[in-house]
């Protein structure tokens, strides 16, 4: 089937057949790597995009169902070799070790910013329900959106 | 993990999606629709259906009409939408049940009518479903038609939805003065479903007696219940803390609790007694709430306890 979308902000036209997952085509057909197959059951939350602005986990949705969407991945927050504030924040807040999940926990965070420009901590932990960090827990990831929030809101 | 093969298909209309299921051999064909239980289903290959009808685009099958009797929700309507309807401030136990469903990623693409038709014993909206009394309504081919909630579902993941037919909209009545509702649950971590899940709408007279109960259960038996039982002996009830403690634990006969390797059959039923008190106390305070100078404060103590008339 031919599917016809935009990857961050870049048209994009695909024969694909209608098994093929949004992960498995950004991955493997737009060798978009940054976002991460883990748990491949829904539950971990390190494959999530954002489709048409919201955040969605791409190991559970069909190549097919993103036809004519706005699909964002990691790659398409900040322009090449720059970082967005969030980005920047989890670098200097120590908010990842091993770093798997962390496209994932940014591109949550992206959706939560652009929602709620001042979130307490309780919404971002409750915003970060559908992620999964194995190595640090979740303290300095919470610091580095606080402090990602603060810094967009001050546009600095 | 990769679904095995099917043919994809995205008709433009109900009409067009009714004739794309009549088409294919009876159950070869399933209805697509946030795909949140589907997709993880068909990637285990424990779902294997030859042809997916992709409905998520057709138009009128998502949003929130209110009108005089009834509160309409198109099928369509995914959890976060029902999270934050401006449309639903009189009906919070919407906001609350949405709020547990699953992850946030998981409620921007699953729906209420997917999860109703789905129909997994652990699922959330069932007990709503049933507590509010929703009628489904079902498109095909020999029209439309209407089942009640405690008509709808018929067995584990089975529910009255026939050969061709879609969930089109979950139709409830309009809330009524002095009723409140509440939805509280007993997650399971691991999998963010319920192990037991009670969902309870309480109406009040004008002296702050129960008028009507209804109570919706989920996650207990192998098909959602309403707790009829219970609901009759609420009648008439002041509604205290004490009182509804009582009523809860002496039973509710119409619990036939599974026993699985999360919980024995005696635990779920004791989850089940904390959970109905919990879910009604809310829903007698929301009742309460909504009836600006009823006064109705001196039938319960600060205690909750229920004041004795002499």
């Amino acid at each position: 089937m031919k599917i016809s979308l935009h990857v961050n902000s870049r048209p994009v036209e695909a024969e694909v057949e209608p098994r093929l997952l949004l992960v498995h085509f950004l991955r493997e057909r737009l060798r978009l790597t940054g976002t991460h197959i883990g748990c491949d059951t829904s539950q971990c939350g390190a494959c999530t995009v954002h489709l048409d602005g919201c955040a969605v986990k791409s190991c559970t949705l069909l190549a097919v169902q993103a036809d004519g969407c706005e699909v964002i991945t990691i790659e398409g927050l900040a322009p090449e070799g720059t970082l967005h504030p969030l980005q920047a924040a989890f670098q200097e807040h120590h908010a990842l070790q091993c770093g798997f999940c962390t496209p994932g926990i940014v591109m949550v965070a992206h959706g939560l910013l652009g929602r709620d420009s001042a979130p307490g901590e309780a919404e971002i932990r409750a915003a970060l329900e559908g992620n999964r960090c194995r190595c640090t827990g979740y303290q300095n990831i919470v610091d580095a959106i606080r402090c990602a929030c603060e810094r967009v809101r001050e546009g600095t | 993990m990769i679904p095995a093969a099917f043919e994809y298909l995205r008709p433009r209309s109900l009409e067009e999606a009714v004739a794309c299921l009549l088409q294919r051999e009876p159950g070869t064909a399933a209805i697509l629709a946030g795909g949140m239980s589907l997709i993880p289903a068909m990637k285990l290959r424990l779902a294997r259906p030859a042809t997916l009808v992709d409905i998520v685009r057709l138009r009128g099958l998502a949003g929130i009409v209110r009108s005089a009797e009834h509160l309409r929700i198109g099928a369509l309507t995914t959890h976060a939408a029902l999270g934050g309807a401006p449309e639903l401030a009189r009906y919070p136990v919407f906001a609350e049940t949405a709020g547990v469903v699953a992850d946030p990623q998981i409620r921007h693409r699953g729906t209420l009518g997917g999860s109703l038709a789905y129909a997994h014993p652990a699922a959330d909206w069932p007990a709503v479903f049933l507590a509010l009394q929703g009628e489904a309504q079902l498109f095909g081919p020999q029209g439309r038609r209407s089942v009640p909630a405690e008509d709808f579902f018929t067995g584990i993941f089975e529910t009255t939805i026939g050969a061709g037919e879609i969930l089109t909209e979950i139709r409830f009545p309009s809330v009524r003065e002095r009723s409140g509702a509440a939805y509280s649950r007993m997650c399971l971590q691991a999998s963010g479903m319920a192990l037991v899940g009670v969902a309870a709408q309480i109406m009040l007279d004008a002296e702050g007696r129960i008028d009507h109960a209804s109570i919706g259960v989920t996650g207990v038996n192998a098909v959602p219940f309403r707790a009829r039982s219970l609901e009759m002996r609420l009648r008439g009830v002041l509604p205290a803390a004490a009182a509804l403690r009582d009523l809860c634990a002496t039973g509710i006969p119409e619990a036939e609790p599974l026993s699985d390797p999360h919980a024995a059959a005696d635990y779920r039923l004791q989850m089940l007694r904390i959970h109905a008190e919990r879910a009604l106390g809310r829903a007698f305070e929301r009742a309460r709430a909504a009836v600006p100078g009823l006064g109705y404060s001196a039938p319960v103590t600060r205690d909750g306890e229920p004041v004795v008339r002499p």
